[in-house]
């Protein structure tokens, strides 16, 4: 079943052509690469989905649902979780800060009842702390639980950032280049954590990724760019032996 | 040196977190509470200044320090929260339906103020806010019918349990009172989903967002919280001074409260405590200074603002975590005391953090 429907897809700024009818779809508890090299429109396509970019032309689908028009802020709501390219947490707070911020979405506590520390506020605490300490238990987190992100090695600091999507809850996780800034023995890591992710908790992936090792372990699908445009979708082995993408990374 | 041992997650909720902290702000409550029966009425006069201050403090600290807005304009919603609370008073409304009224009147304009307001950010934000401060000045000025303009209006008497809200002890222990009820609201506030989302607003707004939080909705409640605070503190204040007028809320009081919350030190509640008690005893200490200071200073008219941004300066130039920051680094030293590293705390040179307060 597909979760994830992107048709037709055009991005510009100005003059720059960012994405260019790009279509690919998703489906439910699929690991999907998009690989390509510097400004594709990789992180434009994230960025589309996510909505913190509204889009020249074409649709994005999710679950069957137009979500093209929606506000940024009800993306998370609906199941969608995303990573940052160079982590964007939450520094001045404790990594269990930062996860029961993201729990939050979850939440249907106000203003009122939060001001008087209600018992229903109360009850609410202690759910969604007994789920965050699952995910820190997934992702190997108890040591770092009150430490603030600003102390924390830029490793760790991803690990938080995979751990503050799962904490929404999503269906789809996208990923934007897990791997960078992280040790090889990290990323060995992180393809048993994806794997975890993708077959436990049955979360769809999309993932940004230059790391083709990485790629090749866990995709089921890899969609190359170029320029704004797909050059091929296919497994990993198509993909790698298409000749469009060889001509991009290597030049022709 | 404490460590905290925790045995249950359940801990981690309580405002209190271990019996050394129930221990001390318990000794201090019950210092405040007998403070009545032994000090002079003219120090629980500055006392309950001081509290006023700290109750205006607590919903700035929650904007400035939480949220990481900047406003220039709360000696506006010190002066609505007063006005309403005088007109209310001589409507014949009872103190605490009026009081609580008058808080709530200076949300509602606090609300109405920061919908168009708070699209802006950072340097244009405080200007913004500036410019409602001055508006309010103008009205308060010029409305003579509802505020007595120029010559201002003289706030009712009230009792209070059939007490004199005016003598010294009532109003000390309902400044009190009022400021504890409003500092436990906060520290709610900011151990539940709302305060969360907050912090989240103040250190990251692309992060806020992906996790699903509105920012004009955490924006826009994080300033009408903080002006139901300040009306709150301008009903009070309004018994204080007796008598109001619009120079009793100028620019020099808003950047007093803002001066407040830096000095005692951002993003900590112990920070508005600590800066309430320094500006509301600077200008007796000013007023001691003047004697012993030549005469081309002590006489001259500025005085007291010169100082007030002085300090400000060298807080932020020294001392950005404000008094509550530098006594944790003091406490720090003798809880390390022998091993204590002198570089512990030495302030690295941080590239793109600049603005993360913004």
């Amino acid at each position: 079943m597909t979760l994830l429907e992107v048709s037709d897809l055009s991005l510009s700024f100005g003059g720059v052509r960012a994405i260019h009818r790009v279509s690919f779809d998703v489906a439910e508890g699929e690991v999907f690469s998009i690989i390509g090299p510097n400004g594709a429109g990789k992180t434009s396509i994230f960025n589309a989905i996510s909505r913190f970019y509204d889009v020249d032309a074409g649709r994005v689908r999710y679950q069957g649902q137009d979500i093209t028009g929606i506000k940024p802020h009800k993306v998370a709501g609906l199941g969608i979780a995303r990573t940052f390219q160079n982590s964007e947490l939450f520094e001045h707070e404790s990594v269990l800060q930062n996860l029961r911020i993201a729990r939050d979405v979850q939440g249907s506590t106000n203003l009122l009842s939060d001001l008087l520390f209600l018992p229903s506020v109360r009850r609410y605490e202690i759910e969604s702390r007994e789920f965050i300490e699952q995910i820190i238990e997934l992702l190997d987190l108890q040591a770092y639980r009150y430490h603030p992100i600003n102390n924390l090695p830029f490793g760790v600091r991803k690990m938080v950032e995979i751990a503050r999507g799962l904490c929404l809850g999503p269906k789809l996780l996208l990923l934007d280049e897990p791997s960078s800034g992280l040790n090889p023995e990290e990323t060995e890591d992180l393809v048993f954590w994806i794997e975890d992710m993708n077959e436990d908790l049955g979360i769809t992936l999309l993932m940004v990724e230059h790391d083709m090792s990485l790629v090749g372990q866990v995709s089921n699908r890899v969609m190359a760019m170029n320029e704004g445009e797909v050059l091929a979708i296919g497994t990993y082995e198509q993909v790698r032996n298409n000749k469009d993408v060889l001509d991009a990374y290597l030049g022709t | 040196m404490r460590f905290l041992f925790r045995t249950s997650y359940l801990k981690d909720l309580e405002i209190f977190q271990h019996s050394g902290q129930v221990f001390w702000y318990g000794l201090l409550g019950i210092l405040l509470l007998i403070a009545p029966l032994v000090l002079d009425p003219f120090y629980l006069g500055e006392l309950s200044q001081v509290f006023i201050y700290a109750i205006a403090g607590v919903g700035l600290m929650l904007l400035v320090g939480y949220t990481g807005m900047v406003s220039l304009g709360h000696a506006a919603f010190l002066a609505i929260g007063a006005y309403a609370h005088a007109r209310l008073m001589t409507y014949g409304v009872p103190l605490f339906p009026s009081m609580l009224c008058a808080a709530l009147f200076t949300g509602l304009i606090a609300l109405i103020v920061g919908l168009p307001v708070l699209r802006m950010t950072g340097v244009y934000l405080a200007i913004a806010t500036l410019a409602v401060a001055e508006i309010v000045e103008q009205v308060l000025t010029h409305w003579a019918s509802m505020t007595g303009g120029f010559r201002g209006m003289r706030v009712p008497d009230a009792e209070i349990f059939g007490m004199a809200l005016e003598a010294p002890r009532p109003f000390y222990l309902l400044c009190l009172f009022v400021l504890i009820a409003c500092i436990f609201g906060s520290l709610n506030l900011l151990r539940s989903r709302t305060g969360r989302a907050f912090i989240a607003v103040r250190d990251s707004e692309t992060s806020a967002v992906s996790m699903g939080i509105s920012l004009v909705r955490v924006k826009t409640i994080a300033f009408t919280v903080s002006g139901v605070f300040a009306g709150l503190a301008g009903a009070l204040f309004a018994h204080r001074i007796g008598h109001l007028a619009p120079d009793a809320f100028t620019l020099l009081t808003s950047i007093q409260l803002l001066l407040m919350v830096v000095v005692g030190g951002l993003g900590s509640m112990h920070g508005v405590i600590l800066g309430a008690i320094f500006i509301g005893l600077l200008p007796q200490a000013i007023a001691l200074a003047r004697d012993v200071l030549p005469q081309f200073i002590s006489r001259s008219s500025g005085l007291e603002p010169a100082v007030f941004g002085a300090i400000l300066i060298a807080f932020l130039i020294f001392e950005p975590d404000g008094m509550y920051g530098r006594w944790l680094k003091i406490r720090r030293y003798f809880e390390e005391f022998p091993l204590y590293r002198k570089g512990t705390f030495k302030r690295q040179r941080r590239f793109l953090t600049t603005e993360r307060l913004r």
